[in-house]
């Protein structure tokens, strides 16, 4: 049988259905795909292979009674930040050293009860917090995608056998993959190289200012986030309150519309839960966009953007105008502040969360001679220096004599960016297209970010004003750029019409196609 | 606005952090560079603008104010570095 982690949700699930395949192969050649690739990779902080195989067991059992739900035997992978059960769930953190919850977060029971089962928790930078992964506990997890370079190869002219293959000599070119590991974004980055490297059939994730988009457009891949309010927060370690979102990412366009709709619900334990029948995501794909408005931003054309990002989305305009959509103009004026108000919104709820990190109810205790200095060794061992640099940021701004300057100021300018994306939808906009992010991935250990934070934050430029408005986002793969490295648009929706993200990212993938990575691990 | 060492020294404090002479050098370098950043927001006229309270206008959930949850001691602690018949164990703090 050809290689099962090559099928995508959709195809698997029919061939479940079908009973071509069970539950138990599927999970079993996943759990065999991640034992070789992991030690290369790093996508996985602990695989659950006992768990999975119970969970096939029980999948294959309803698949025979024709009972299947709707990711009946699906093996999937499990963002860190997720309250798993008895399992692994330390949002990639040494302060939650040996944390293993009581209970189960709502978005990971949805799927459950849908039928999916779990491989194991993934990497992501340490509580969400990252743009490149490399922020983990864990260690940095390893894109799947590298650059190439194109080599003009002398052809010999070679005879093989009598009346074999000849080869008349001459040259052509071939791409070689270049040595050096690329991040794969963050912060959802071992969610994104799980799915792009065939270590799950889709993942969840979540996104504060561009966790799940900017990875998935990193390694090729689809992530939605959705409307703040459509996934429950309940059960997932909080970063940033008013900006945490759940989400999946996954191989194709249609895998998310399946995943997004097991993950969402209306969940009484969370009193952002917005009180919404979840629609039918996968319906509308296919959907003709003829006449839809696409708003396209002036201010997402930022100085120093390269050219070949400028020359997607100018590929993204000409697909949709193609499919019949209608390309207007807009301004959001707003667009540049988005990213600095983030950066004391995030820390500031950031700081007050991460309070609970004492060394009293869980995880890491660094004994001390009282109970504050018990405290403060504890926080000091057990964060690492981006979350640090974030409580201590956050702290600053709430402080007596700051809170107006920078807090209420912030919270003000978020009430204009909302202001500015409320305007263009009024005006009959039914969806916005922009890049994803400023640049295709970037090195491991890159000189200039680690020299200046605020270098790596500029790559949630695009994608933080959806956070900051509470909007849904989709980025799409939609090409790759010179090196081979895949790079995406981005879908901004009006407040829960994720459906009309859905159906305009499913022409840009009929356009653009989808992508796959080199093996080389 | 920017931050000197002991401001740094100060907030690190009020966050429960300890930070050695070392680490509040580097940090006073780095928060003055996302301070750097933000300060930008003081450029926008926010007159007449409220500060945002909740990103999706809704009303607060609300239930009856009756008991739905509980007897789990055993499970709250279950993940504690020390505890003792169910308590939550602590260096002294009253002498």
């Amino acid at each position: 049988m050809s290689d099962l982690t090559q099928l995508t949700i959709s195809q698997a699930r029919a061939k479940l259905r079908g009973k071509e395949i069970t539950a138990t192969e599927i999970t079993e050649a996943y759990l065999s795909a991640i034992d070789r690739a992991n030690p290369a990779l790093n996508a996985y902080v602990a695989v659950t292979g006992d768990k999975a195989r119970d969970m096939a067991k029980a999948s294959d059992a309803r698949l025979v009674k024709g009972e299947g739900g709707a990711l009946e035997g699906i093996p999937l992978g499990i963002k860190d930040l997720f309250g798993t059960e008895g399992v692994h769930t330390q949002a990639c953190s040494h302060v939650l050293d040996g944390f293993k919850p009581r209970y189960e977060s709502t978005v990971t029971s949805n799927l459950w009860a849908d039928g999916a089962v779990m491989l194991g928790k993934l990497n992501m930078d340490e509580f969400a917090m990252g743009s490149s992964n490399e922020t983990s506990y864990y260690g940095p997890v390893i894109n799947p995608w590298r650059r190439s370079r194109l080599d003009t190869v002398v052809m010999p002219t070679t005879h093989q056998g009598d009346g074999g293959f000849v080869s008349a000599g001459g040259t052509r070119t071939a791409r070689s993959l270049d040595n050096a590991q690329l991040v794969p974004g963050g912060s959802s980055g071992g969610s994104a190289t799980a799915v792009s490297a065939f270590l799950c059939a889709g993942a969840t994730a979540t996104d504060t200012g561009g966790s799940i988009r900017q990875p998935a457009a990193f390694t090729g891949t689809v992530g939605i986030k959705p409307t703040y309010g459509r996934c429950s927060r309940w059960g997932i370690v909080a970063f940033a309150s008013s900006l945490d979102q759940a989400g999946p990412i996954a191989r194709d366009v249609r895998d998310a519309a399946i995943l997004l709709k097991s993950m969402a619900s209306v969940d009484p334990k969370d009193t952002t839960s917005v009180d919404r029948p979840v629609p039918d995501y996968e319906a509308v794909i296919g959907k003709p966009i003829k006449g839809m408005k696409v708003g396209i931003p002036r201010e997402y054309r930022v100085d120093g953007m390269p050219e070949e990002i400028e020359a997607l989305w100018q590929k993204g305009i000409a697909w949709l105008k193609d499919a019949g959509a209608e390309i207007v103009d807009i301004s959001l004026p707003h667009t540049k502040y988005a990213l600095p108000a983030y950066y004391i919104v995030a820390p500031a709820e950031a700081s007050s969360n991460l309070a609970r990190y004492d060394g009293v109810r869980y995880g890491l205790r660094v004994p001390g001679k009282d109970i504050v200095d018990m405290y403060e060794k504890t926080r000091a061992a057990g964060f690492g220096r981006e979350v640090k640099r974030r409580i201590m940021i956050g702290t600053y701004v709430l402080s007596a004599g700051y809170y107006d300057a920078y807090y209420l100021q912030a919270q003000k300018v978020r009430n204009l960016i909302k202001r500015d994306f409320e305007t263009v939808f009024a005006a009959g906009v039914d969806v916005i297209l922009t890049p994803a992010t400023p640049s295709a991935a970037f090195g491991i250990a890159d000189e200039d970010m680690a020299a200046d934070p605020v270098k790596m934050y500029l790559n949630d430029i695009f994608t933080v004003t959806v956070n900051m408005a509470g909007l849904p986002g989709i980025a799409v793969p939609a090409g790759l750029d010179a090196k081979g490295l895949p790079l995406g648009l981005q879908l901004i929706g009006r407040p829960f019409d994720e459906e009309t993200l859905f159906q305009t990212a499913a022409v840009i993938e009929q356009a653009a196609g989808t992508f796959q990575p080199e093996k080389w691990w | 606005m920017s931050v000197d060492l002991q401001t740094v020294k100060r907030v690190a404090r009020l966050a429960r952090i300890a930070v050695s002479e070392e680490d509040a050098k580097r940090m006073t370098g780095e928060l003055n560079a996302i301070l750097g950043f933000v300060e930008q927001l003081n450029e926008v006229d926010v007159s007449g603008v409220e500060p945002m309270t909740s990103v999706t206008p809704m009303e607060m959930k609300k239930r009856q104010d009756v008991v739905t949850d509980g007897g789990k001691a055993a499970d709250i602690v279950a993940n504690a570095p020390a505890t003792e018949e169910n308590f939550f164990l602590v260096p002294k703090v009253v002498e």
